[in-house]
């Protein structure tokens, strides 16, 4: 199936007066009727990119286009996105009603038609009855509610939401991930959403893009981000992971042999790697195995530390000779070793390869250097 | 002594101590409006002649006090206006954008508020003078404004400490231009402080002497003319002027109260 891209943001930068740059080359198309979420840790320039798209914010070099048109002299005002804000920056001043009705009164729509959209609307967000009341009356789940009715009102192609969800307590807050993908399939209106919550981005999203230090990390489905992850940053911000450091030994087809500082192991991977090549190993906890017998193609010796019982799932935690820890999780109930030295290893697909940042380094220091 | 008879105690003193509270801030204004209604005729007004209200017939004879009055208000709409136009967009301005001296600006808001009045009087006094403004009506406007405008900014500024810059945003989002935006949501949201620091210079503006004393020429203003008539006693016709301000003072703080209760309802 071929996807209408809606939203396309080309070698987008953003650095603010001060030298701070918080977004770099950022290059991303989003798909009409996608639920799209930026994910990061704060300050890594996902909001100021979703503030660019609304216009708040303005690019510094590149081009942002909604539906192939730039957006570049377009004010906030007279784009076709319309955006949900963290704070819900709900009129204090005005009712429900007219919180709701604002964007269909400025395009100065016929007032019967506003009457009837914005029942519709509180009908959406399930807040039939609450037209009379100030936004100080109502709870921070309702003020949410609103806040989206208000941003839906004028329909628009692309919804942007600011980490809608900050505010509100755990319960809340999954009560409201439902509702809001419910809406978004229902309206099928594109959804750019921005979370640090990456819980909340896996059960979400269509795809998830990560963002680290204004760069994007990877941008994919959320079983690949958490299954493929293509930098080490992905691997270790998504989920419990363990990373090995280690240089290509030798490859055999697929298989990869890998030296570690403590011992070798092998790893199979899709993506071409050399030898020498400097290379990043994750490994969930719970793809990770140990036996008292050594395994063909692994020699990784470590000593059991501790076991804890977690319910269901029995964590234990080995030290390999150079200090280095390695977290294992197995469903309680199984047979395994619980001291003593142990031989780790694990399915050669299950170990994910990536290759090393330094490798990078040493890449662009070879080609200053020899060139 | 028991608990129960301490407590007792206890509320019996928080009682005196009240009505000792609102005694002294309230007997002066008793005397004020008993007074005016003195059927005395003799300097200097004091003794008690018994009940008349004579004085308010006499104070629509005095057209020399009305016109004093109508001056003052006149000065103090007119300064108002011109201090809260120039306060809101001051302190919104201030505000929203960075731009250079900004700090400079802030401290310097504080000067017409710290100095003695009486410093203040005396320079604008020589500024006048020395730009040939004749004194009179618009030098008292000028005045007015000039100390006016830093309450007014402070008061505003009160207001947008909590203050969400987002909801302007959130205006653009929709649809609605910078100039609507405006007008729909920053001012409304911030009326409250507007509307307060409106009220305390108008206040200001109303019972000034000193500033006045200095800048008035030939106008008179109604504090002026009680100074004047001062020298004379207090006649009970400036006490019944007072009593109409006061009851008229009454009135406005009722409706406006009642207003701001209504809406937190």
């Amino acid at each position: 199936m071929d996807k209408k891209v809606i939203v396309s943001l080309k070698n987008v930068n953003k650095i603010y007066d001060g030298g701070n740059h918080v977004v770099k080359n950022l290059d991303l198309d989003v798909y009409e009727g996608e639920f799209l979420t930026l994910l990061g840790s704060s300050g890594c320039g996902k909001t100021t990119t979703l503030r660019m798209i609304a216009g708040f914010e303005e690019v510094t070099s590149g081009t942002i286009t909604v539906e192939g048109e730039s957006i570049a002299e377009k004010e906030p005002y007279e784009r076709n996105v319309n955006t949900v804000f963290q704070s819900y920056a709900l009129f204090p001043h005005m009712t429900i009603y007219d919180n709701i009705a604002y964007g269909l009164k400025m395009k100065k729509t016929d007032k019967k038609e506003i009457a009837k959209r914005v029942s519709e609307m509180l009908d959406l967000v399930q807040l039939g009855g609450f037209e009379n009341r100030y936004p100080s009356q109502l709870s921070g789940g309702q003020k949410q509610r609103v806040a989206i009715a208000r941003a839906l009102i004028n329909q628009p192609r692309v919804l942007l939401l600011d980490e809608p969800l900050g505010a509100l307590d755990l319960k809340l807050r999954k009560q409201m991930q439902l509702e809001l993908k419910r809406l978004q399939r229902k309206l099928n209106i594109t959804f750019i959403y921005v979370t640090h919550d990456q819980e909340e981005a896996l059960s979400m999203s269509d795809r998830v893009a990560i963002m680290n230090n204004g760069i994007l990390e990877q941008v994919d489905i959320p079983e690949k981000i958490y299954e493929e992850p293509q930098t080490q940053f992905v691997a270790t911000f998504i989920g419990e992971t363990n990373i090995f450091e280690g240089c290509v030994n030798s490859i055999k087809g697929k298989d990869i042999d890998i030296m570690l500082e403590t011992g070798y192991v092998t790893a199979r991977s899709e993506n071409t790697f050399n030898q020498n090549d400097m290379v990043v190993i994750s490994i969930r906890p719970e793809r990770i195995k140990y036996s008292e017998q050594p395994k063909t193609g692994f020699a990784l010796k470590g000593i059991i530390k501790e076991q804890v019982y977690v319910g269901s799932v029995l964590k234990t935690i080995i030290v390999l000779p150079n200090g280095h820890e390695i977290k294992i999780e197995r469903l309680a109930g199984q047979k395994i070793p619980v001291s003593g030295d142990v031989y780790v290893y694990w399915d050669i697909d299950d170990a994910k390869l990536i290759q090393s940042e330094s490798n990078r380094i040493f890449n662009a220091l070879n080609n200053i250097m020899f060139t | 002594m028991t608990r129960k008879n301490k407590k007792r105690l206890q509320k019996g003193f928080s009682i005196v101590y009240c009505c000792l509270i609102y005694l002294f801030l309230f007997l002066p204004i008793t005397v004020i409006v008993t007074n005016s209604f003195n059927a005395t005729t003799s300097k200097p007004y004091m003794t008690w002649k018994g009940f008349s209200t004579d004085w308010y017939g006499k104070l629509f004879d005095n057209t020399a006090l009305l016109e004093s009055f109508g001056n003052t208000m006149f000065i103090a709409i007119v300064s108002t206006l011109l201090a809260t136009a120039i306060g809101t967009l001051a302190a919104v301005g201030m505000y929203k954008y960075k731009f250079k001296g900004k700090s400079v600006i802030d401290a310097l808001l504080y000067i017409p508020v710290v100095i003695p009045e009486i410093v203040l009087g005396i320079s604008l006094l020589t500024l006048f003078s020395n730009t040939n403004i004749p004194r009179g009506t618009l030098t008292l406007v000028l005045a007015h404004t000039t100390f006016s405008i830093p309450f007014v900014v402070f008061n505003i500024r009160a207001r947008l400490s909590g203050y969400d810059k987002s909801i302007e945003e959130a205006s653009m989002d929709l649809g609605a231009g910078r100039v609507k935006t405006f007008f729909n949501i920053t001012l409304p949201v911030l009326a409250p402080g507007i509307f307060g620091g409106a009220v305390l210079a108008f206040t200001l503006s109303i019972d000034d002497v000193i500033i006045s004393y200095f800048t008035n020429g030939q106008t008179k203003t109604f504090p002026l003319k009680v100074m004047e008539s001062i020298k004379s006693g207090v006649s009970p016709d400036i006490n019944a002027l007072s009593a109409l301000i006061l009851i008229g003072t009454i009135i406005f703080v009722v409706i406006t109260q009642s207003g701001v209760l209504s809406r937190n309802k």
